[in-house]
């Protein structure tokens, strides 16, 4: 057989031609479609959390557990409360039993007795899905199960999650857990059913005070917003760059 | 052209044609639709939305209750704590009456000392409750059987 350098750059160019025009026809990316960012949605979601008033009572848990039907006797939930008892010789004890459920009804942490005068600080912090505009466990699920809704929040897709955990190891705040009845991942959904209904979620309704709050970061009025843009707040783990959309009144540096 | 060059072309259009069927069957309308969005460009079902929106509502707040316990909810927000929710200690009201016909209500001691167990925080609101050394106040007694929750101050009572 005999090829010459004409056939041979001419077939190739034919080849290339030949394979790159089916490729177009999968339409994977419709760009058309994809727009820098959320632009259209008037609505964003965003959370407040009031460290200050947190007493540690857990009823946010225990309803968050019972709304979103989360198995309420295995260690898993979607948010907790953490107690932070800082020592003036700078020792500090961080726990959180059972997420906080049952509340904080002993004034001991792992079996240890606290001196009540040899306390600096005392808190609570409350965790749940901070909703990040940038979220880690979106961009490592590999079938498209977990996404970002319009107005901010991270739902996952349970028909359509295959349980392979990546989102667990990828989200930087330990938010997501494995469900043991569906055989998904599990996060907080900011209880969509209940917002977009108007209501508050489980856990902002059944705080008696109003350490947790929801907003509208997207309306001017919202007194959330109000308090987010005028106020002194903060964001847990900045620095991973998943702008978290959950946001502080009165962190301390001991909380991560 | 010879032949041992086409044929290899045959199976990769085949094979691009098979995947093309099959994809076609596999992956859902509404995969990938969404407009707007951010950076994953939106791969996944749109109609997963609707499933979460379609989630049943247990926590009814208190509003619903008053619709028929007009005295109870008038008692309770009349006292100090009146910023308790009546579902915290009477379970989420989902369907009732319909389903469930009665809600179990939570009077265990360890419901009220999730507040008022004193903890000696200084940074925290906790410390600032009525509270109590719960191994020193009547240990192993229930509180609702000196205190009604609807008006917990024994002074008024």
């Amino acid at each position: 057989m005999s090829c010459s350098r004409r056939d041979l750059l001419k077939n190739t160019f034919k080849a290339t031609l030949a394979s790159t025009l089916p490729l177009s026809a999968f339409k994977m990316l419709s760009p058309a479609q994809v727009k820098a960012s959320v632009g259209d949605a008037n609505v964003r979601w965003v959370f407040l959390v009031d460290t200050q008033k947190c007493v540690g009572c857990g009823l946010c848990v225990k309803a968050c557990k019972n709304e979103n039907e989360v198995p309420y006797d295995p260690p898993i939930t979607r948010t907790w409360v953490e107690r932070y008892v800082l020592m003036k010789n700078g020792q500090s004890h961080i726990e959180s039993p059972f997420g906080g459920r049952d509340g904080y009804t002993d004034t001991s942490i792992h079996e240890n007795e606290i001196p009540a005068d040899q306390i600096a600080k005392g808190f609570f912090v409350s965790k749940l899905c901070n909703q990040c505009k940038k979220p880690a466990c979106v961009q490592v699920c590999p079938v498209g199960a977990t996404y970002q809704t319009l107005d901010g929040v991270v739902l996952v897709d349970r028909k359509w999650c295959i349980g392979c955990g990546y989102c667990i190891m990828a989200c930087p705040y330990g938010m997501r857990f494995f469900h043991p009845v569906h055989k998904v991942a599990e996060k907080c959904t900011f209880c969509y059913h209940r917002i977009i209904k108007g209501m508050k979620t489980a856990c902002v309704q059944n705080c008696p005070f109003e350490a947790r709050l929801i907003g509208n970061l997207k309306d001017p009025n919202d007194p959330v917003t109000k308090i987010i843009m005028n106020q002194r707040v903060s964001v847990l783990k900045d620095e991973y760059g998943t702008k978290p959309q959950v946001y502080y009144i009165g962190l301390d540096t001991n909380v991560r | 052209m010879k032949n041992h060059v086409l044929r290899p072309l045959f199976v990769v259009i085949i094979g691009v044609a098979l995947l093309l069927v099959v994809r076609h069957f596999m992956v859902p309308a509404d995969f990938g639709v969404q407009e707007g969005g951010n950076f994953t460009y939106n791969f996944h079902r749109l109609s997963n939305v609707e499933d979460w929106k379609n989630f049943k509502v247990k926590y009814r707040g208190r509003e619903y209750c008053q619709e028929c316990h007009e005295e109870n909810a008038a008692s309770i927000l009349d006292s100090p704590h009146e910023v308790i929710q009546c579902e915290n200690c009477h379970g989420p009201a989902i369907d009732h009456p319909d389903n469930p016909e009665t809600l179990a209500i939570d009077t265990s001691r360890a419901q009220c000392l999730r507040c008022h167990t004193y903890l000696p925080y200084p940074t925290s609101q906790r410390s600032e409750l009525p509270g109590i050394d719960p191994q020193d106040h009547n240990p192993g007694e229930n509180c609702v059987d000196c205190h009604n929750p609807h008006n917990p101050d024994l002074e008024n009572m």
